[in-house]
């Protein structure tokens, strides 16, 4: 806090020394924020940083274990999204939380209070929406259905809408901060250039507006100082003039590297000096989707491992998806043993011999009233086909098997997957595709959620298996995780690969640097 | 308190609750009528009223077996009554109707009995597949893409028949839905060679656990290689195929194609079918057992309600009662408070879509 050149402006608000724990978690320890009026400030900060932590605390949805909230110096306590916005914090969220199937004008106003006690004065709200969006450069009419507009417009509209005073209470507080949680995440560029020229309007009419955003070059563009989190502490605040793009990655993710890693980097670069490389398993050349990732070129070899690094956002899961015939490719090519294939759906990927352990277990990963036997040999039957039918006994000994090698804790592969923890179903997911004897595993963040046990013995087989000719792409956010394990290091930024390199003798800096840009 | 324990476990059964329904029923009838129980061979056929029930409840028996699947995958098909009446309608239409000879029944007909038949079949068939088609490639709601069918379906039945009640003379058309085999109606035949088929694909094949896969989430099991669109489109043929067996056998036993009231409202007593079997119409696990209990619980309470001479004015509320009190004790809650299930209530399916 000692380097801001703003100090002599008095703080329109003061977050200090917040703590706030959750079952088995300290999710914010003792942090600070200050916001200055008319300011930008970037909330920056990894997944699990503890940013919506924060913000949470901040609009009432959490109480706050320990520390103060001062707003123009005294202290508040919110105990409620309303509650907060009666105090003229006010928040817009990533997805625009309105009702599409509502006029403009309606969304505006919706549970805000009539503007009579009886009856809704239907022109006298319009005019109202009507001011309220020229004040923000946006005219549009307003009586249209809010999903006739693009998203950009809708999220102005969120803003707007925002922006109302609760009309509550006795007098009518305005907006003193405006809470942007990842506003611009599905925005085209020109439609945050909009955004942003609203963002400027409200910061010259002196609103606080706390921008919470994964894109690093948007906070340079729009901020005046940052605030980086990281393991739920304040790493610190500094004026974005003060802060390369490489300090700020640097100061986001942190310089220690897991200790978990097998080093196969340096192994690798030992063994194969003297083998001829093999032929590549799988090659892509300017593989892409229209609105995803584009310019994917990509040489995947037998007993390889290649990590995808790359900030949230930057195409990892969108590559992993096209790669594995989720999402149907539309530019490039991609070939298999030399061979071009084209898949159409995930069976094409895994008839080729390829698997797929997906971010999001629970949604994408899991049948959760299928039992753990079921989950496990799901992949294999389809493999199969379906009148190749695996018999019960046979169900049974393959079920038997991974969970004993991958140490699953169950009584019984007959209860329903969803009776296991995390980490198992983790387990259970990766014994689905090590069922089907894939030539290629593709993993998705594979260690997201899950305990540091589970994640050191996952990673140990999957490494195990690539150590006997299985090829791993796997994506990751933790960079320690991608320089431990892969043997070349695939970096993305803004849906596009911007850089590879073998991961032996590459330190984490290099890494950021590409990923920063340069 | 061994007996309660006891009680417990055997109330947290499956099919325990529908059995009990299904057994009171018929205790009912035995205790109203001693002779309820009676089969009698007459005429070399077996004969009585148990026998009258399966035979009534033909069609919706195998038409409960085919939505099981459809349900199953979190889908719905309220098309099936319509479907009833079309093949019916096809049936009577290929036949002709003309008289002949001096009974009026007799051997004319335009097609030969297997052209007739696979006529009938066919047209149900392809419903099947253009009600799959609208779900699993145009992305429709089940109960919207299946709608459509239920609108236009009569009318088209309709149009085959020329608007006519078509009454079908040809004698041998009559076996199917009042012939005897080996003493036994043939309809029951049918009934069991669907079970069996349906029990051996969903049992013998993996499509019973990809049809629970996909009902339970699709998007893990498109992840995992099931082809989702392909099997929905399946499960909605087979679904609509069974509705076109009904058809024809209703058409047969009346010997007449209805297009109006031929198959009305059975859409719904299926639906209540499957889900007195225990399949829930959230999709996941199925049971097509359960729903063949299910839908003799609907016919055998059709029968008692006829045969006990209920005014007809209540026996719609003597048949809502009955299918709330089934439906209640087996809802997990109610379970939850009797002990019996292990099982969390409150646990939410990922049900997308």
């Amino acid at each position: 806090m000692s380097n801001t050149p703003m100090t002599d402006a008095r703080p329109v608000l003061e977050m200090k020394g917040i703590t706030k724990h959750f079952p088995g978690v300290r999710a914010l320890s003792a942090v600070d924020l200050r916001l200055l009026p008319g300011e930008v400030h970037a909330l920056m900060g990894q997944n699990g940083a503890g940013k919506s932590t924060l913000v949470k605390v901040l609009t009432g949805v959490h109480p706050p274990d320990s520390g103060q909230l001062l707003l123009e110096g005294h202290e508040i306590k919110p105990q409620s999204p309303l509650d907060a916005q009666k105090l003229g914090i006010s928040t817009v969220y990533q997805e625009v939380n309105l009702c599409p199937n509502l006029s403009v004008a309606e969304n505006i106003f919706l549970g805000r209070g009539g503007t009579s006690n009886v009856a809704i004065r239907w022109k006298e709200m319009r005019r109202k929406a009507e001011v309220l969006l020229a004040d923000l450069n946006v005219h549009i009419d307003v009586t249209a259905l809010l999903s006739s507009y693009p998203l950009a417009v809708q999220q102005m509209v969120a803003i707007a809408r925002s922006l109302t005073a609760q009309t509550g209470g006795a007098a009518e507080v305005g907006t003193k901060i405006l809470i942007l949680d990842e506003p611009t995440s599905s925005l085209a560029e020109d439609e945050v250039k909009m955004l942003f020229l609203v963002i400027r309007r409200l910061k010259a009419q002196g609103i606080a507006i706390l921008f919470i955003t994964h894109f690093l070059n948007q906070a340079f563009e729009i901020s005046d100082r940052f605030t980086v989190l990281r393991n739920g502490q304040r790493v610190g605040e500094y004026p974005v003039a003060e802060l390369s793009r490489m300090d700020l990655i640097v100061k986001m993710v942190g310089k220690e590297i897991a200790e978990v890693g097998l080093d196969r980097a340096a192994r690798a670069a030992a063994t194969t000096s003297d083998k001829p490389a093999p032929a590549a398993f799988l090659e892509t050349h300017g593989l892409g989707k229209k609105g995803s990732v584009s310019g994917i070129d990509l040489a995947v070899l037998p007993g390889q491992a290649v990590g995808i690094a790359g900030l949230l956002g930057s195409g990892r899961t969108e590559t992993a998806r096209l790669l594995f015939g989720i999402d149907r490719a539309d530019q490039g090519t991609m070939t298999i043993d030399g061979k071009p294939v084209r898949f159409s759906a995930p069976l094409d990927a895994i008839v080729h011999g390829l698997g797929f352990c997906p971010e999001d277990r629970k949604s994408e990963g899991i049948i959760a009233e299928l039992s753990i036997r079921e989950n496990i040999i799901l992949a294999l039957q389809c493999k199969r086909g379906i009148f190749r039918n695996l018999s019960r006994a046979r169900q049974d000994e393959i079920a038997s098997s991974y969970i004993a090698l991958l140490g699953i804790k169950t009584a019984d592969a007959s209860v329903p997957i969803s009776k296991l923890s995390g980490g198992n179903q983790q387990k259970a997911l990766l014994a689905r595709w090590l069922a089907t004897d894939p030539r290629m595993l593709i993993l998705d963040e594979p260690t997201r959620g899950i305990d540091v046990g589970a994640k050191v013995e996952i990673m140990a087989q999957v490494m195990s298996l690539c150590d006997k000719g299985m090829a791993v792409v796997f994506a990751s956010s933790e960079m320690g995780e991608i320089l431990g394990y892969a043997d070349r290091v695939v970096v993305m930024r803004d849906r596009t690969k911007v850089g590879e390199m073998p991961a032996a003798g590459t330190d984490e800096r290099a890494v950021f640097q590409i990923i920063a840009g340069g | 308190m061994r007996w309660l324990g006891f009680a417990r476990q055997l109330t947290g059964k499956r099919h325990f609750w529908s059995l009990a329904m299904l057994a009171l029923l018929l205790a009912y009838n035995l205790v109203r009528d001693p002779h309820f129980f009676a089969i009698s061979m007459y005429d070399g056929h077996l004969t009585g009223s148990l026998v009258d029930i399966l035979v009534r409840g033909a069609p919706l028996l195998i038409i409960s077996m085919g939505l099981t699947l459809v349900v199953a995958t979190h889908g719905i098909d309220i098309s099936v009554g319509a479907v009833v009446a079309i093949s019916g309608a096809v049936a009577a239409a290929l036949i002709g109707g003309q008289l002949s000879g001096e009974t009026g029944m007799g051997e004319v007909t335009r097609f030969a009995l297997p052209v007739v038949i696979t006529g009938a079949l066919g047209l149900a068939l392809l419903l099947g597949i253009w009600n799959g088609t609208l779900v699993a490639y145009f992305g429709l709601q089940p109960i919207i893409a299946t709608l459509i069918l239920l609108g236009i379906g009569r009318g088209v039945a309709q149009l085959i028949t020329d608007g006519q009640i078509i009454t079908i003379y040809y004698s041998p058309y009559a076996f199917f839905g009042r012939g005897f085999l080996l003493g036994l109606p043939f309809s029951l035949f049918i009934v069991a060679a669907v079970a069996a088929v349906l029990t051996l694909l969903t049992r013998k094949t993996a499509l019973g656990l990809f049809i629970e896969a996909i009902g339970d989430n699709p998007v893990a099991s498109r992840l995992a290689g099931v082809r989702a669109r392909t099997i929905t489109v399946a499960v909605y043929a087979v679904c609509s195929l069974c509705a076109g067996i009904a058809g024809v056998i209703g058409s047969s036993n009346l010997m007449s194609a209805d297009g109006n009231n031929a198959g009305l409202w059975i859409e719904l007593d299926a639906i209540l079918a499957v889900v007195l079997g225990g399949t829930p119409l959230s999709g996941g696990k199925f049971s097509l057992a359960g729903s063949v209990m299910g839908a003799l619980i609907i016919q055998t309470l059709a029968t008692t309600i006829l045969s006990a001479h209920v005014a007809p004015e209540i026996t719609l509320v003597v048949k809502g009662i009955v299918v709330f009190i089934v439906s209640i004790l087996q809802s997990e809650r109610i379970k939850m408070l009797l002990g019996s299930n292990r099982q969390d209530p409150t646990r939410t399916k990922g049900t997308p879509g």
